[in-house]
């Protein structure tokens, strides 16, 4: 409900301003943090993720932050290492899955015809399941691991993008501009390339900021069920099953859920900063 | 808008279109299960007989025929989709019983509590949107976003270890989990749904056991709904409170709290219809998780046994029955849509 007329503002000067609010500047804290974690843990971390450190199921102590597990591994130690399985994990996700269903989504759009309705017909049908169970099934025929887990996970979240993208590009499609440039005898691929897509992609990135979290949230759903990451692994989700299992032991489970927490709020918030840097016209919330 | 009469045609051209196109989606979910069942790595027939009966040449034979697997991959598609239409999705290889059957026996129990997370989600989510609207900006406020952000961000089996932690383990104000006291009998089966059963079969005892087993993991299951619709309806009441008749409701004198409840908060509403239909899938969804940590027995832990010993034609049930909640709750979510909004339903 603004009134006031947007001045034209270049990008660094936006993105900067948007980066001064609180939300966003916790979602580039929690970013940078778990990227920094990911990238050195094995520099500083005191404890190896897969020894034995200490005595089984200590509490929370100086020496053990969030205490050791049933195999008397160093819990803090494991919810760090953590980061190194499910966020390399949700990063491929994210890319190929928005690689394949812009390509599809756009083409689909763009061509229209018999290539939309197939494309569209196989996005409805992925989607018509509900994607844990999807996940699951496809993750059980494949057996356990993460690199099946990717390849299900991957399966049920491309279409998502597929439909967003078509979306976008049958609106783009309609506008002035293509026209002109159909007008002045613009090929089909030089329209999409250089008059469509640079207008689609920008909820593209949006949207694949903010599922980062939820892939990473997703692929922990899985390790919990006993699908994805296999047991002496840190995954998130795995160790939440740990925790379960030892359900006394409160130490255990804590520090995952809190570290899924805060990957998925962070990136949820860095999207929405990201979207204004993007497109100023968007109105957040109110 | 035209005249009435147009009104409920359009709406059923509307239903009908949608209605058309399920057949060819059901189509699509059965032949996407099967298939992912046959990429098990193990060999389908020791799912089906079991490891003890392959030596039987009897029983092998037999259930080769029934499933076809003595013949080619369109011949093996062909028997699956007969036996699909009649209502056969073969024995589950852990109980050894027809998965329809299982699946019928555990579907009240994740309805009963997919319905009570809704209730809550719903009843809490617009409670808490009010609020909000109301103190825009303040304390209330941001507290109630904040609510909201944690309840659609946290692992659901996550929130209900840490509720089942405090709530029973450290502080011993709930029970444990489980949808009823240890070594009680359930009440007579009449609607599967416990609490309606134990109602139904005056077994008043158990009302408020069965009640309070409900309530941590609807709660954990409900707190994201509750998020979306609260959101929802805060930034709908804050639309319709901008409202010229809102004005005029105020310029005649009313009271705010006549204004709020009895002028905004029923055009603010509408919005939140939309989401319930939506809201029944990713409950259900949800329940997956939620009844894994529950121990609660009904279809979402019998998909996660199923998977843990690779039991295809109950994994394939599943999938099936979700398809099929799914494109129930996709069509709901659709006239809902149509109803709150007639631009799409002329579309």
């Amino acid at each position: 409900m603004t009134s006031h007329v947007d001045q034209p503002q270049s990008f660094l000067i936006r993105a900067f301003s948007v980066g001064r609010r609180p939300q966003v500047a916790f979602g580039l804290v929690i970013a940078l943090f778990w990227l920094i974690v990911l990238t050195t843990v094995s520099i500083w971390a005191p404890y190896d993720p897969l020894e034995a450190v200490g005595t089984r199921l200590i509490a929370p102590s100086m020496t053990h932050l969030l205490g050791t597990d049933a195999l008397g591994r160093d819990v803090f130690t494991r919810v760090l290492y953590g980061a190194r399985e499910s966020m390399p994990i949700a990063a491929a996700v994210i890319v190929c899955a928005t690689v394949i269903g812009t390509l599809l989504g756009a083409v689909a759009g763009y061509a229209g015809g018999w290539v939309d309705a197939i494309v569209m017909r196989i996005t409805d049908v992925v989607m018509a399941f509900p994607a844990i169970l999807l996940a699951m099934a496809i993750s059980a025929a494949l057996g356990p691991g993460l690199r099946n887990g990717f390849i299900a996970i991957l399966i049920v979240w491309w279409p998502i993008y597929a439909r967003l993208v078509r979306g976008q590009v049958l609106s783009i499609k309609q506008r002035e501009h293509v026209e002109a440039a159909i007008s002045i005898g613009a090929t089909r691929r030089r329209i999409l390339q250089k008059h469509v897509m640079p207008m689609a992609i920008t909820p593209v990135l949006v949207n694949a900021t903010m599922d980062f979290g939820q892939v990473v949230l997703f692929l922990s759903s899985l390790s919990f069920l006993g699908l994805g990451a296999l047991p002496p692994s840190p995954e998130w989700g795995s160790m939440i099953t740990e925790g379960a299992k030892n359900f006394y032991q409160w130490w255990i489970a804590v520090g995952p859920g809190l570290a899924i927490l805060t990957v998925v709020l962070g990136f949820n918030f860095l999207g929405d900063g990201l979207r204004d840097v993007l497109d100023p016209r968007s109105k957040g919330d109110k | 808008m035209s005249a009435p009469t147009s009104y409920w045609g359009s709406m059923f051209r509307f239903i009908a279109r949608r209605l058309i196109i399920m057949p060819f989606l059901l189509f699509g979910i059965v032949t996407i299960s099967f298939v992912i069942s046959r990429f098990i790595p193990s060999d389908p027939l020791i799912s089906i007989v079991g490891e003890r009966q392959l030596n039987n040449p009897v029983v092998v034979l037999a259930a080769k025929q029934r499933w076809g697997l003595d013949k080619s991959m369109f011949g093996q598609y062909t028997s699956y989709m007969s036996n699909l239409a009649k209502g056969d999705l073969g024995i589950s290889f852990r109980t050894k019983t027809p998965v329809v059957g299982d699946l019928i026996d555990r579907l009240p129990a994740t309805f009963e509590l997919a319905f009570t997370a809704m209730f809550f989600g719903t009843v809490g989510g617009v409670l808490l949107g009010v609020l909000a609207a109301s103190r825009r900006n303040k304390i209330a406020d941001h507290v109630s976003r904040l609510f909201a952000l944690v309840g659609s961000s946290l692992p659901v089996f996550w929130l209900g270890l840490v509720l089942l932690y405090i709530f029973y383990a450290r502080f011993g104000l709930m029970p444990g989990p489980g949808r009823l006291p240890p070594r009680v009998d359930a009440p007579n089966d009449i609607t599967g749904f416990y609490l309606f059963d134990a109602i139904l079969s005056g077994d008043f005892g158990l009302v408020w056991p069965i009640i309070q087993r409900l309530l941590l993991p609807a709660f954990a299951l409900g707190w994201g709904l509750m998020g979306i619709i609260s959101r929802l309806v805060r930034s709908s009441m804050l639309d319709e409170l901008q409202a010229d008749y809102v004005r005029t409701a105020r310029a005649k004198g009313l009271t705010e709290r006549v204004v709020f409840c009895k002028h905004a908060l029923r055009n603010a509403l509408l919005p939140v219809l939309t989401v319930l239909g939506f809201s029944i899938a990713s409950l259900l969804t949800g329940a997956v998780l939620t009844e894994t940590i529950f121990s609660w027995n009904g279809v979402g832990s019998y998909a996660v046994s199923a998977t843990r010993s690779l039991d295809y034609p109950a994994i394939n049930g599943v999938c099936i029955l979700g398809g099929i909640v799914f494109l129930i709750s996709n069509l709901i979510t659709d006239v809902l849509y149509a109803y709150a909004d007639p631009k799409i339903r002329l579309a």
